[in-house]
């Protein structure tokens, strides 16, 4: 297990490097330079000259990369273009929001999901088809109108759930529960749609297998057909569009933290494009990454666990 | 007289990024099928039978060894050579289900092999298919209909007529009798046979059936593990085989004789 | 299992008709393409088809409700919404082609490449791929317009190019899974270049899951557009964009929550328009099978019980199984007809026939467990003493593996996957014997010395992949052994085999019988099983039973055409390279078979009564047979009158 995560950690690094040294790039494709972008149209050239050199600009673009990656190793990631902030204060000081409505958002959409695939798979009938219409639904509706949705229902009218902003857990922590209640159901949305589906799918592959009708030809209860075999088969699929809707998740959280004024990354990233503050762009789309392949590496490990052959063939 | 195929110490390793992590497919295989016989080659699953036949049409690289087509080496040879190679040594497949391209007419898949000639145009391409059709005993009214509308027996013989509308000397049969029905099975060895007597050419017979070796190859191949183990003329290998593992082979088969059994349960007793 | 359902082949060249068109078949597809249409046409003909100009004002009507002069209200200015909603189609739309069409291409073109050669191209392009699909999609759209501000197609084909990533995993996928087809490789041998078999052969087989994943692409693209223009990055105000009349309605939102209706609802029904699109084209290329279940519930097999058993017939008291009348049909369709079977302890009984004559489906029969769609109807069905037609689903759960149990044809697949054996012995015989952990291990050691397993702690501890055909078959035997039932059930267990092997398990399945009286039911297309093995055997030909009797008997002397045709074309009794009998014409799909005798038109000897009347088993017990004219000359209407009456008043 321990060899399997070293040699996951192993092929991610490149792979953060390369995206990290892209966004950089385009990051640095920006018509005029940063420096112009800061002062705006009306500036004096010697405030001009003295920005750039600050910024490092002269340098040659493999050298501004070079010199930003071995701050980054250590930590510093530059600093915003306005604030003049450190970005990885700034990041530091959201991270936490953002993850807090990915991690619940996925918990919730696997929770709820796996359970209606699974109903799906085993009563049929009418419970099925409405469960496969939700389905549809669920992918179709975009998380932002639905969040605006659920905030005139639940917040405007019926005052159930602040419709936005953050109450601290220090503060009121059934405040915070409460705030965080309809951004992660928004979120989670299409996360249940999809997962339902493929749980759905999955199960009832496995049911049409040979050693499936081995089994029950063998006297083996129906129950325990469906709760150990048909489920643990099905794991694998499952486990997957769960780490692919985590990915997901990460577009969403962008949205969602717009339509419900939540201040974490999403809400950054969105402020940072209009004011085309880059470094601080550069940072967010680094900590993304990070995430996308830390939830890689989980969902690797899940395969290890669960599948005794994935791990042979390796 | 030489032989129409000679296989000379063939090896094929499979996988392996690293040297010697390999399995092997073929462990220096050696031998030779003669221009009008059959040639059984007979093994169970991992023999490498299926791996030789492949090595000979090019779908699989080899690692080492030599394979002689009428005297010229083609062991490894290149895209262009092996395109016109494919007028000369065809192949027939196991599965009827599979061998047939469902979204094409049936004389359109057996023209097919008519298609590498530059000097075969479209309508004399399709007349031929036609009478190869008629050959094995689909009509000629049939021709532009999808595989979907014929048995499996059917398939399996527009799948030979594919094989030799470019007149080979060489089809290599991969297990062409084994998905087949038993009545069905005889009628296409029946066709085979005749085929073989009128037209002259050669088969390369791959098969785990050894009652069907029996009835149809002038010599047969013993493969296990990717090693030769045995070969020669079907009487001699299966009437009286020298390996013991040919000899397990043999008896193990079992018989469509039940007073066999009473024998041996007498012997026994 | 789908062979009994093959489709009878039509007489008039007809092709599988193309995608599309059985794709608009379905009413959901339909439905989803036409709105399709009316979105994009409306969107390409918005300046003619819109009732005012999407910037019109009218301050008078400001955030009038739907009413005769706006369809669909106002917004704030007094602009009309549906002409907004109309020309904010061409924005939307265009950049959700821009990403499909990016998206399709690489895909594609990548897919094929990677799929086809393999090698170090396909590792090339998967490394690609990997670290394009870490790359955060949503943010780094939103880098590329912080770059190039306002340029919604830089965005979309962006997005395009980094989701291709994925479609690229999946051409790969159906690339390589196709390209070792056999026509794939006839082609190739045929002497066709590489791209004429990409184009011909793999193109037509990957293009399904193209559209499939298309579809799914085109609902996502057009979410991450609308969101764009919701958060004021993509076109400016006051064009108009799907997102940005959401963006706002939402300014309104606690006093004209009207707005949100129809700018999410075009959003919403357009998305569901393209996934329901995907959905239709996946269900109708996928193989289909009209025996895949679609929930657990409808796995049940209903029995019902037609008319009174047969009171001519010997019925033998102690038989293990017993089988009067067995029909099973599909519908209308009779797959199964008239078959009876009975089984006497310690007895092996081998069924044979060629594909598609019932055999599987009369074994299945046997355990109440038929394919999803299927009905089973008996006179009589008797299992070690109990009526199964009668009992319930759960006592016939009980039923099996106690008294009747069974082993599949797969020896590997036949095992679950994901378990280990050790753990799979250990759930049956808990099942069956309800002990303890310890008690179960001990009785799971006893089981595997019966079937003559050699090295026990290896096997136990493995993962079926991980074990030989034949140690896996013994595993499943041994698996069947855990109720201690009073027969086996055993569907082709030796077809999958290596020879050498085949032989031991027949042996192991001999020496069961002698050593602890079970009887079996063996079903095979193997003569030579039949003669090693079986003591009688049940010859079955169109659904039907057409001869029955001991093996050695049947062998010397068939008294069925059917029967002595079938022994005949076996090359085994044959001289080198003599021409085999054969049998023409074809075996009679489920729907066609006839009234009288099914062989008749196959036969030589038939004479007109054959296909008159319906022909009966006829006989004693221990030898009967379906044919009027039978080999030996011996009329089989001569035994057993009353059976005949009986059989004709059902």
């Amino acid at each position: 297990m321990l060899h399997l995560v070293l040699r996951r950690v192993l092929w991610s690094l490149p792979s953060l490097g390369i995206v990290s040294a892209l966004t950089f790039v385009l990051a640095s494709l920006t018509p005029g330079d940063a420096a112009r972008v800061v002062l705006g149209t009306n500036t004096d050239p010697a405030a001009y000259d003295r920005l750039r050199d600050e910024l490092g600009l002269d340098q040659p673009l493999w050298s501004q990369y070079g010199s930003w990656l071995t701050g980054a190793v250590r930590g510093d990631l530059g600093s915003s273009l306005f604030t003049r902030e450190p970005v990885a204060d700034i990041l530091g000081s959201r991270l936490g929001v953002t993850l807090s409505l990915i991690v619940g958002a996925t918990l919730l959409a696997a929770a709820v999901g796996v359970t209606l695939g699974l109903v799906g798979a085993v009563r049929g009938g009418v419970v099925g088809r409405v469960t496969d219409a939700l389905a549809m639904l669920g992918m179709a509706v975009p998380g932002f109108w639905l969040g605006l949705l659920l905030i005139l229902v639940f917040a405007t009218q019926l005052g159930w759930f602040p419709a936005t902003g953050l109450t601290p857990f220090a503060e009121d922590p059934a405040g915070w529960l409460r705030s965080y209640t309809l951004p992660v159901l928004t979120l989670a949305t299409g996360g249940i749609a999809v997962i339902a589906k493929q749980t759905r799918g999955a199960v009832l592959d496995a049911m049409s297998t040979e050693y499936v009708r081995a089994l029950r030809a063998n006297g083996v209860p129906d129950r325990r057909i469906v709760l150990r075999h048909c489920l643990k088969n099905a794991a694998i699929p499952v486990t997957t569009v769960v780490g692919l809707v985590m990915i997901g998740l990460l577009g969403g959280t962008i949205l969602v933290e717009q339509v419900f004024a939540l201040p974490g990354l999403g809400q950054l990233a969105v402020s940072a494009t209009l004011s085309h503050d880059l470094p601080v762009l550069v940072g967010v789309v680094t900590v993304y990454t990070l995430i996308v392949l830390l939830s890689n590496l989980v969902t690797d490990i899940g395969y290890g666990w669960l599948s005794p052959r994935m791990e042979a063939a390796r | 007289m030489s032989s129409l195929v000679e296989v000379e110490d063939l090896t094929v390793v499979y996988g392996g990024r690293r040297r010697g992590t390999g399995s092997r497919g073929l462990s220096s295989v050696s031998l030779d099928v003669r221009a009008g016989e059959t040639l059984g080659l007979v093994g169970e699953s991992g023999s490498g039978k299926t791996t030789l036949g492949r090595a000979l049409l090019g779908l699989v690289p080899v690692t080492s060894g030599t394979v002689r087509f009428d005297g010229e080496d083609i062991t490894h040879a290149h895209r262009r050579r092996r395109r016109a190679l494919s007028q000369r040594i065809q192949v027939v497949f196991q599965n009827p289900y599979l061998s047939l391209n469902p979204q094409r007419s049936i004389v359109q898949s057996v023209a097919e092999t008519l298609t590498a000639r530059s000097d075969v145009g479209r309508e004399e391409s399709r007349a031929r298919s036609i009478v190869m059709l008629e050959r094995v005993g689909i009509p000629a009214e049939a021709a532009d209909r999808y595989p979907g509308s014929f048995s499996g027996g059917q398939r399996q013989r527009i799948a030979i007529a594919r094989a030799l509308v470019p007149e080979p000397d060489l089809v290599i049969c991969d297990e062409a009798v084994s998905a087949l029905d038993l009545s069905i099975q005889a009628q296409v060895l029946n066709l085979l046979v005749e085929l073989q007597d009128e037209l002259g050419l050669a088969y390369l017979f791959i098969t785990h059936d050894l009652a069907v070796v029996r009835h149809l190859c002038h010599r047969v191949a013993v493969l296990r593990h990717g090693e030769l183990v045995e070969s020669g003329s079907t009487d001699s290998v299966c009437t009286s085989p020298s390996h013991p593992y040919t000899r397990t082979l043999m008896s193990s088969a079992p018989v469509a004789d039940p007073r066999e059994r009473t024998r041996r349960i007498a012997v026994s007793t | 299992m789908t062979e009994h359902l093959a489709a009878v082949p039509p007489a008039a060249p007809r092709r599988r008709s193309r995608l599309w068109l059985r794709v608009l078949r379905r009413p959901a597809g339909a439905v989803a393409a036409a709105w399709l249409l009316l979105v994009t046409g409306a969107a390409l003909l918005a300046d003619r088809v819109a009732p005012y100009g999407p910037l019109a004002q009218d301050l008078r009507s400001s955030y009038a409700l739907p009413g005769r002069d706006h369809l669909l209200g106002t917004d704030q200015l007094g602009r009309d919404i549906l002409s907004r909603v109309v020309h904010g189609g061409q924005v939307s739309l265009l950049a959700v082609a821009q990403a499909v069409v990016v998206f399709v291409a690489i895909g594609l073109a990548l897919g094929l490449l990677a799929g086809y050669q393999g090698g170090r191209t396909d590792r090339v392009v998967m490394r690609i791929c990997d670290i394009a699909l870490a790359i955060p999609l949503v943010v780094t759209l939103l880098i590329v317009l912080a770059i190039f501000s306002r340029n919604e197609t830089a965005a979309m084909l962006t997005f395009g190019s980094l989701a291709s990533a994925g479609l690229v995993r999946v051409v790969r996928a159906a690339t390589m899974s196709v390209r070792r087809d056999d026509y794939v490789l006839a082609a190739e041998v045929a002497g066709l270049r590489s791209s004429q078999v990409v184009v011909r052969h793999v193109l037509p087989r990957v293009m399904p899951p193209v559209v499939v994943q298309a579809s799914v692409l085109a609902c996502s693209a057009l979410l991450v557009e609308s969101g764009l223009n919701y958060l004021g990055l993509g076109v400016q105000p006051p064009t108009p964009s799907w997102g940005g009349l959401v963006s706002e309605a939402s300014a309104a939102i606690t006093t004209h929550p009207w707005l949100l209706v129809p700018s999410g609802g075009v959003i919403v029904l357009s998305a569901l328009a393209f996934g329901v699109l995907g959905d239709v084209v996946r269900d109708v290329s996928a193989d289909r099978s009209a025996t895949a279940a679609s929930s657990w519930r409808r796995l049940r097999t209903a029995a019902r019980r037609t008319g009174a058993v047969s009171t001519g017939s010997r019925s033998a008291d102690d038989a293990v199984i017993e089988v009067r009348g067995l029909r099973v049909t599909a519908g209308d369709v009779s797959l199964v007809e008239d078959v009876d079977l009975v089984v006497a302890p310690g007895e092996i009984v081998g069924v044979v026939g060629e594909s598609g004559c019932g055999k599987t489906l009369t074994l299945s029969s046997v355990l109440r467990l038929l394919p999803p769609g299927l009905e089973l109807a008996a006179d009589g069905l008797t299992v070690a003493g109990q009526d199964v037609l009668a009992l319930s689903e759960r006592d016939c759960t009980r039923l099996r593996g106690a008294s009747v149990a069974f082993v599949p044809q797969e020896p590997v697949a036949g095992l679950d996957p994901v378990m280990t054996v050790r753990s799979q012995l250990r759930e049956v015989v808990r099942v069956h014997d309800g002990c303890g952990r310890a008690e179960a291990d001990r009785r799971v050691r006893e089981l595997l010395e019966q079937v003559r397993l050699p090295e026990p702690d290896r096997v136990l501890a493995s993962y079926p992949h991980e074990l030989s055909g034949g140690m896996a078959q013994r595993v499943a035997i041994a698996r069947a052994l855990a109720g201690r039932p009073r027969v086996l059930l055993a569907d082709e267990p030796t077809t999958a085999l290596d020879v050498t092997v085949q032989a031991e398990i027949l042996q192991l399945l001999g020496d069961l019988r002698s050593e602890t009286g079970l009887a079996i039911v063996i079903v095979t297309h193997d003569w030579g099983v039949v003669a090693e093995l079986c003591d009688r055997a049940v010859v079955m030909y169109a659904g039907r039973v057409v001869e029955q009797g001991p093996v050695v008997d049947l062998f010397e002397r068939p008294q069925h055409h059917y029967t002595q045709a079938l022994l005949g074309a076996n090359p085994a009794g044959a001289r080198f390279r003599e021409t085999l009998p054969s049998i023409p014409g074809r075996v009679p799909a489920p729907g066609e078979r006839p009234e009288g005798c099914a062989f008749a038109d196959r036969c030589r000897f038939r004479q007109d009564d054959c296909t008159a009347v319906p022909v009966h088993l006829l006989g004693p017990e221990e030898r009967k047979v379906r044919c009027l004219h039978p080999v030996s000359g011996e009329d089989p209407s001569s035994t057993d009158r009353e059976e005949c009456v009986d059989v004709v008043a059902r």
